[in-house]
């Protein structure tokens, strides 16, 4: 009989923490973790006992208190008697507009610029070129000043457009006013709305926006259930019946007998006093910044849009032509495709970094929750702390919903590995 | 990740919070220069001149607390702050005191803990309008687009006044004195308004001054003066009391011109002898030298030869005293007694 004897069981000691290779990772990083929350612990003692030594214990009552001051663009209903929290929600509808109409604008111009700095044709690619080159090494404020400072200078004032002979006059049938304090459009209007709806006790949504919106999306969904029908009857029959009057009427019909139904027409802009009243009032500091990030990220998007086409290899468009294809059917179904999976990782960072350098809007006073929350509120109740903590944390949340979006439509549209 | 982007920001402000609540004075005197917050530029009052030196109404002030603590009136590092980032240098100790046309209001004074030490200029809240626009008074100003700095305390009384005047408005905020007056010229906005000063001030700089009127209304009251943290009163009794000086001075007769002859030997006034410090020693009860009042006047001039040369009626800005006369003339202008 053979005994197996066990090696014998290693008694624990303390110094195996720092000798023996199976903890000594263990203890360091637990070590590292210790010093690091020591560090922040001191700092954020000091910092308490500090303001309080001052006197200024932080609270976030003030956000509760009447704000005081006015706002020119309020997407929501505020005046100077609501609290610094609905003015800090005012300033967060703000820079979440000049966001997406900044990301939508720098995406079309940078895709188009991508794919034209391409182009065989040898001005064209080197326009484009010095388009890229230009707007992407020069700092974003300078753009936004210069955009803010054409705008200014270079269009006339309202007052242009008064008296018997005007020096500017409106454009397209009087219904559109370039101005130097911003653009006038015409705004739509209902002669029999249908009220608002209270949400929360705070916020007003409109119920004809609402019908608009269920209507126009149930129209939509009707006539993709046409055409999948249509799919069916073409994979059964070959033949693919004649959809396409009856998806257009479907769309359009009841959208127009709602829009007669609740009385559709357009406010014209006109002088009154000082200014142009009615119509929509495009600011100029909104174009101004919309204007100067959207073709400022552009440049950006553009290299990355030509980056991706260019990753993918020749063989896919020479093997496409070997199947017939035409030239912009390659690129719709062969190239782009596959260059979608290169292109939006790098998109994201730059629709979270046009968002955040949005927070530059008090160059040109836009009113954005930089410019509220972290601006006049901050200077008018002192909380330095709070308010920028509070804006550091509306920035994150923005950067982490865009950033997720995103990613949810990575996964759709990456390649499917099996 | 939240808690760090969270920490951080905490570490900022321990680091600015940590440098106040010391012994300014004593600061100041070890490093033999006085850090003073005066406005990015507004002639007359703070301003960059040809030559690179700060001159103006508000940097006298820094230049004579300079001279009465440390004996030089060129020991000032200027600090060019705007309507925002002030109250932001002072409360972290960046600047000893602020000399930048600041309103001296209750929540100010209470809430972000700050020591007022007197109003160096009164001031109110006024409109400027081009001439060809035709408005003659503030209540026919409804619906007009107004440049305003933003962070200021006109930010709330423009509120204020449209509100109770039952009229509309559309605000154009602005960071500085500068943007505002190219947005104004261009018509980018109907109205510029900010205390009265400065609208003089900034009218005097226009190419053609003639074609803007400032419109009567007066709508608040800006006492405007110089500030320190709160919680140094030794620091607040110096600023205090330079200022205080200089307004003795004018009443008294002391001038620039003539301080130094009346500080060489005791004269017939005890109060000018006990301030220029030719008898007693109030200067060493603040922690000055004896000579301290002197060099304050002799930096400038005293309260009314500062206004004269800075802001008065013979400068471009063109200032009437108003209620900045003495009190003997009948304005506001009062200096506590020397003793």
């Amino acid at each position: 009989m053979t005994t197996i004897s066990d090696p014998p069981a290693e008694s624990f000691k303390l110094s195996m923490l720092f000798y023996d290779t199976r903890y000594r990772a263990i203890t360091f990083q637990i070590i590292a973790l210790i010093a690091f929350l020591t560090l922040f612990g001191w700092l954020y003692m000091n910092t308490a006992h500090n303001l309080h030594e001052l006197g200024k214990d932080p609270s976030f009552g003030f956000l509760f208190q009447p704000a005081g001051y006015d706002i020119n663009q309020t997407l929501i209903e505020y005046n100077n008697q609501d609290t610094h929290l609905r003015a800090a929600f005012v300033g967060l509808l703000n820079t979440l507009l000049v966001a997406a109409l900044g990301c939508i604008t720098a995406t079309v111009i940078g895709v188009l610029v991508g794919v034209l700095r391409l182009s065989k044709n040898w001005l064209v690619a080197r326009l484009m070129t010095v388009y890229v080159e230009t707007f992407r090494n020069v700092p974003v404020l300078m753009w936004i000043i210069l955009a803010m400072a054409i705008l200014i200078e270079a269009l006339p004032p309202p007052s242009a457009f008064r008296g018997n002979d005007p020096s500017s006059s409106m454009l397209l049938f009087d219904s559109i006013a370039l101005t130097n304090r911003g653009v006038y459009i015409p705004e739509p209007l209902f002669s029999r709305p249908l009220g608002n709806i209270n949400v929360f006790g705070a916020f007003d949504i409109s119920i004809e926006l609402l019908a608009i919106i269920v209507v126009l999306g149930g129209s939509i969904w009707v006539a993709k259930r046409i055409g999948r029908r249509a799919d069916a009857e073409q994979n059964k029959t070959g033949l693919r019946p004649r959809t396409w009057p009856v998806q257009t009427a479907v769309i359009i019909l009841p959208i127009v007998a709602l829009l007669a139904g609740l009385g559709f027409h357009l406010g014209l802009p006109h002088l009154k006093g000082f200014n142009f009243d009615g119509g929509t009032h495009l600011r100029n500091s909104l174009i101004a910044l919309w204007l100067a990030l959207s073709l400022y990220t552009a440049a950006f998007i553009a290299e990355i849009v030509r980056a991706g086409i260019m990753a993918i290899s020749k063989g896919q468009t020479e093997a496409a032509a070997a199947l017939g294809l035409r030239s912009n059917r390659i690129m719709s179904l062969v190239i782009l495709p596959q260059a979608l999976r290169v292109i939006i990782p790098p998109l994201i960072s730059q629709y979270l970094n046009l968002t955040k350098n949005s927070s530059l809007a008090i160059a040109v006073g836009y009113m954005d929750i930089t410019g509220t929350l972290m601006g006049i509120t901050l200077n008018q109740t002192g909380r330095e702390l709070e308010t920028v903590l509070l804006g550091m944390i509306v920035y994150l949340a923005i950067s982490l919903l865009i950033s997720g979006a995103m990613n949810i439509y990575n996964n759709r549209v990456k390649l499917v590995e099996r | 990740m939240k808690k760090t982007v969270f920490l951080g920001a905490l570490t900022v402000a321990a680091l600015a919070a940590g440098a106040a609540g010391a012994a300014t004075l004593d600061d100041v005197k070890a490093r033999g220069k006085l850090n003073c917050g005066v406005s990015t530029g507004l002639t007359g009052f703070s301003f960059p001149d040809a030559s690179g030196e700060w001159q103006g109404f508000d940097v006298a002030m820094c230049r004579a607390v300079a001279a009465a603590v440390l004996g030089d009136p060129k020991a000032v590092e200027f600090v060019p702050t705007t309507g925002k980032t002030r109250f932001t240098a002072l409360a972290s100790g960046e600047i000893d005191m602020l000399a930048r046309n600041t309103t001296w209001t209750l929540s100010r004074d209470a809430d972000l803990k700050f020591t007022f030490t007197g109003v160096n200029y009164y001031d109110g809240q006024g409109f400027m309008v081009p001439k060809a626009l035709g408005v003659t008074s503030a209540k026919e100003l409804d619906g007009a687009t107004v440049c305003i700095q933003t962070g200021t305390t006109t930010e709330l009384n423009l509120a204020d006044f449209f509100r109770a005047n039952n009229m509309e408005y559309e605000p154009v905020p602005i960071e500085t004195n500068a943007e505002a007056q190219q947005q104004f010229l261009a018509g980018a906005c109907d109205v510029y308004t900010t205390d009265a000063s400065g609208l003089a001030a900034t009218r005097a700089t226009f190419e053609n001054p003639k074609d803007y009127v400032i419109l009567p209304e007066i709508i608040s009251k800006e006492p405007l003066g110089p500030l320190v943290r709160q919680g140094d009163d030794q620091w607040a009794d110096v600023v205090r009391w330079t200022e205080n000086a200089l307004v003795a001075a004018e009443e008294l007769g002391i001038t620039s011109a003539n301080v130094k002859d009346l500080a060489s030997a005791p004269g017939d006034n005890p109060e000018i002898n006990r301030m220029l410090g030719t008898e007693g020693d109030l200067g060493a009860m603040l922690g000055l030298s004896k000579d301290w009042a002197v060099n304050a006047i002799a930096a400038g001039g005293n309260y009314g030869e500062l206004f004269e040369k800075n802001i008065g009626e013979n400068t471009p800005i063109g200032l009437a005293r108003g209620l900045n006369a003495l009190w003997t003339n009948g304005g506001l202008q009062y200096a506590p007694p020397f003793r």
